[in-house]
């Protein structure tokens, strides 16, 4: 990765060097898929890839706003246990059946989800900018605060949709379709197009890019340093919201392990995507594309009968660090 | 097992009434303390082990005047270890524990024991499990559970294809699968395939989409844990597929005795391993004071079958589990 960082933050990219990393991830993507083929040949079945895009949905809409972390120079570990506190939270409100009309009702849920995880995303901005304390250490903190809130609402149990008709009313939104198309697919790909509009297009992105790559110089450029990072923290609050709307409608049930090492799947694939763990680069599709590799490599383990269930985590692992050298090996060109 | 709970606390309750002219005087001034040092709530079964803890210790104190119950969680083996030298120095009769890490947490252990105190070793059982170390034990009974629901499974569908989705990596999940291989054996049930769920609903919704590709005909789903349960479930619904006759949990948390209860024809059974067994370790402790009776030794309470005739006896709407 740093080899792509260098590049770009030294040479103005040329067309050339732009292509190649980020068809990377893709050509790892294919590769993956063909590999999956001669597992089980039922992978390539639209019904199992659809499983699995859907199922990545999670960590693909978490991933986006790490991407955006990451690439300013930050890092946000308490996304998992984000999860599970703001998810807690909105089941709650559901729960206390403030709003009579169940439609209404879920509309007021799903804001209530999106303010929550933009404000515990603020946290966790004012922590590391203005708190300046190290993005590792500061997240490691609000991650404990999170999950520690959620076991403490849950008692330690469950917390579940009480009203049988209001989560049939949600289910859709995780099983439903749209010709075809899964929703969470549809919302996948809706937020990639917004974050890469915001990342590529706007003043915003070019800033945070900015910032990520050279602080000191960002800053002499008359960038509000601060107000960028923290900014960025919120689109990963506002992301892990909508990931918690497509996730509450699936169990319609939180518990206190809801989440657990997401964050780290999610960072793997920003990483797996081309995003340069050390900021100023940011790969909005990679990422997608890198949380679809991970989902494939345990979907593809699972579904083939010649590897243990034993070694399956060795053989994960072993497969996203070849997925890494292909890509390296195809940006050195 | 909640019934014999009852019954237990029951009689007791009966037995210091029927006591109290006598030895009413002499039964308020023994004074008692007993420490229960139980894993912090992380996941459903021990948010049950907790919820069952404090409401025993509040009956058991409300049953013995003298009688004081210190409750107290930890969430590592390393922050148990601490917990019990602490409630070693506050100078306990007893100790309660069920270790979250057994083999780390036994020279903790060992030190109550050697100062000569009542130890009552719950579930997790170390290496070395004998009266040098604990007085004793009360557990489930892992390779039970795992028998239970195979012979439950070769009995009801005696040609079942079945899919199993294991815990984790650790030696209970071992004993129950090592169980329901021997409750099938002889029979013409077939294992397809065996893969982990991490015992987490998330991962076992995974695993069973990832089932329904690879298997187009499955007969019953045996995933030995009702959290696991719910994620099966959902995924066999999206899928839309009939050829699933049933699931077989384990644990017996409150949804899913619900649903025994019921009568749902998904899940028409579900295995005990009751987290209220730390309770159990409660009454016979506080028995071996005040009542002294004999508890010394080793207390495997059964594997129940949960069906829909008995699910009323094990179903607790109040606990978080």
């Amino acid at each position: 990765m740093s080899v792509v960082a260098s590049d770009t933050a030294k040479a103005p990219k040329t067309s050339k060097d732009w292509d190649m990393a980020a068809i990377a991830p893709f050509v790892a993507l294919a590769l993956l898929l063909v590999l999956g083929y001669f597992a089980n040949p039922n992978f390539v079945s639209v019904a199992n890839l659809t499983n699995v895009i859907t199922r990545s949905a999670f960590i693909a809409i978490i991933a986006l706003g790490a991407t955006y972390v990451i690439s300013s120079g930050g890092l946000d570990l308490s996304v998992g246990a984000m999860v599970a506190f703001v998810a807690s939270l909105m089941i709650l409100f559901m729960n206390t059946g403030a709003i009579a009309d169940p439609m209404l009702m879920l509309i007021a849920a799903m804001l209530v989800a999106l303010a929550l995880g933009a404000a515990c995303g603020l946290a966790n901005g004012l922590i590391t900018t203005v708190g300046k304390i190290e993005p590792f250490i500061a997240t490691l903190g609000t991650m404990g605060i999170y999950r520690g809130l959620t076991t403490w609402l849950s008692q330690g149990g469950s917390i579940t949709v009480r009203d049988r008709g209001l989560q049939q009313l949600y289910r859709p939104v995780y099983f439903g379709d749209v010709f075809g198309v899964p929703i969470p697919i549809i919302v996948i790909f809706a937020t990639a197009a917004l974050a890469a509009f915001v990342l590529y297009r706007t003043r915003y992105g070019r800033h945070l890019i900015a910032v990520g790559s050279n602080e000191e110089v960002a800053r002499y450029s008359g960038i509000s340093v601060q107000k960028v990072r923290t900014i960025a923290y919120i689109v990963q609050g506002l992301c892990v919201a909508v990931a918690v709307i497509i996730y509450v409608p699936r169990l319609g049930s939180t518990s206190a392990t809801t989440g657990i090492l997401w964050e780290l799947q999610a960072i793997t694939a920003v990483v797996v995507g081309g995003t340069a763990l050390r900021g100023g680069v940011g790969r909005i599709w990679g990422t997608v594309c890198g949380a679809f590799i991970l989902e494939i490599v345990g979907n593809i383990m699972l579904l083939s009968n010649f590897v243990s269930e034993y070694l399956i985590g060795a053989i994960q692992g072993a497969i996203i660090i070849i997925a890494m050298l292909v890509q390296r090996s195809l940006m050195r060109k | 097992m909640l019934r014999r709970t009852f019954g237990l606390a029951a009689a007791g309750l009966a037995a210091s009434v029927a006591m109290t002219p006598s030895l009413g005087f002499a039964q308020e001034g023994k004074k008692v303390t007993i420490g229960v040092s139980i894993p912090a709530a992380d996941h459903g079964w021990t948010a049950g082990v907790v919820f069952h803890a404090e409401r025993v210790a509040k009956l058991l104190m409300a049953e013995h005047k003298g009688l004081n119950v210190i409750v107290k969680t930890s969430a590592d083996p390393a922050s148990q270890a601490n917990a019990v030298q602490d409630l070693a120095v506050q100078g306990i009769d007893a100790l309660v524990i069920l270790p979250t890490d057994p083999d780390q947490l036994v020279s903790a252990i060992q030190q109550v024991k050697d100062d000569g105190k009542f130890v009552a070793l719950v579930d997790r059982a170390p290496s070395v499990n004998d009266n040098t170390i604990r007085d004793l034990y009360v557990a489930g009974n892992n390779p039970a559970l795992g028998e239970v629901a195979g012979q439950y499974i070769a009995k009801t569908t005696p040609d079942a294809e079945v899919v199993i989705i294991r815990g984790l990596p650790i030696p209970i999940d071992q004993q129950r699968q090592d169980g329901f291989d021997k409750g099938i054996a002889g029979s013409k049930v077939k294992v397809l395939d065996r893969q982990y769920g991490n015992w987490s609903r998330d991962d076992a919704f995974r695993v069973m989409q990832d089932y329904l590709t690879k298997y187009p005909k499955i007969d019953v789903v045996w995933c030995q844990d009702d959290d696991m349960a719910v994620g099966v479930l959902e995924a066999i619904q999206q899928a839309k597929r009939t050829d699933i006759q049933y699931v077989v949990g384990g644990a017996g948390s409150k949804d899913m005795i619900k649903r025994v209860m019921d009568g749902e024809k998904s899940t028409p059974v579900d295995v005990l391993y009751p987290p209220a067994m730390v309770a159990t370790a409660m009454q016979l402790t506080a028995g071996n004071f005040y009542d002294q009776v004999p508890v010394s030794g080793n207390y495997i309470l059964d594997a129940t079958l949960v069906t829909k005739d008995n699910a009323k006896n094990f179903y607790f709407p109040d606990s978080p589990f």
